[in-house]
């Protein structure tokens, strides 16, 4: 049990987590009695996709995953502001 | 995973212990999206995989890129900052708006949510009895005063 192998499987286990985490809450947007709760979910969906997509480049010595990674941040900071905007006036563009 | 052989053994060590405490964290905010009853307490669950998934996650990947290239290699530092600054912004912004829409339909469903007072009322003395909120699983019966706050019941749709 060298300390690469724990590495090797600390990432395995951290990327079955966040598809773990990304399962979860894509019941709770299935489900979620709210509107709002559908749009909290879908942004944790986000950052838990994002955090997937570092801990891939992270596994794959690639440094190109972070980019997608900001990415999906960002698009998911858009996503929750808009769609908390819509939720409160009834329109985005004001 | 060749690449990995290049890691000190430590660095390896304490990047392992980084990564599998950010990732159980963010598991641990979607489970709390999963268990936890009304929206307002649904809405701090995430937070851990917000704030200290990020952080650690982030921490390991700079670490293990940095040892990894010999130099440091920061730019994952962006979307920490990032993180830092839009997080508070979009869960304000989506608590607010749900706020509003509760306080629009009439309060005909299962939260608490303050009331809208008008700026001159003097503002209540004690607290609101909220002892039995929240308590066990199933999604309905958390308000304990409907009736002396005069709410209209109603099926709550989207």
């Amino acid at each position: 049990m060298t300390p690469m192998l724990i590495l090797e499987y600390a990432l395995s286990y951290a990327q079955l987590a966040l598809i773990a985490a990304l399962g979860l809450s894509c019941w709770r947007m299935l489900r979620g009695p709210r509107a709002q709760d559908r749009v909290l979910a879908i942004d944790t969906m986000y950052i838990n996709a994002m955090l997937l997509f570092l801990l891939i480049g992270m596994g794959s010595g690639n440094v190109f995953f972070f980019e997608g990674a900001l990415v999906i941040a960002v698009l998911g900071f858009i996503t929750t502001v808009c769609a908390a905007k819509f939720l409160m006036r009834g329109e985005v563009v004001e | 995973m060749s690449h990995l052989n290049d890691l000190p053994p430590v660095a390896a060590l304490l990047i392992a212990l980084f990564v599998v405490i950010g990732s159980s964290l963010a598991l641990l905010g979607s489970l709390g999206l999963v268990r936890l009853k009304s929206f307002y307490q649904r809405l701090h669950a995430p937070t851990l995989a917000y704030s200290y998934g990020t952080l650690l996650i982030v921490l390991g990947s700079m670490a293990m890129f940095s040892l990894l290239e010999k130099r440091p290699v920061l730019h994952e530092i962006v979307i920490g900052i990032f993180m830092l600054i839009t997080t508070p912004i979009s869960l304000l912004m989506l608590g607010r708006a749900a706020l509003r829409r509760d306080r629009d339909s009439k309060l005909g469903h299962d939260e608490v949510v303050p009331p809208r007072l008008p700026r001159d009322t003097p503002r209540p003395v004690q607290a609101r009895d909220l002892s039995d909120y929240g308590e066990g699983l199933v999604d309905q019966g958390l308000l304990a005063h409907g009736d002396k706050e005069e709410r209209i019941p109603r099926e709550p749709t989207d």
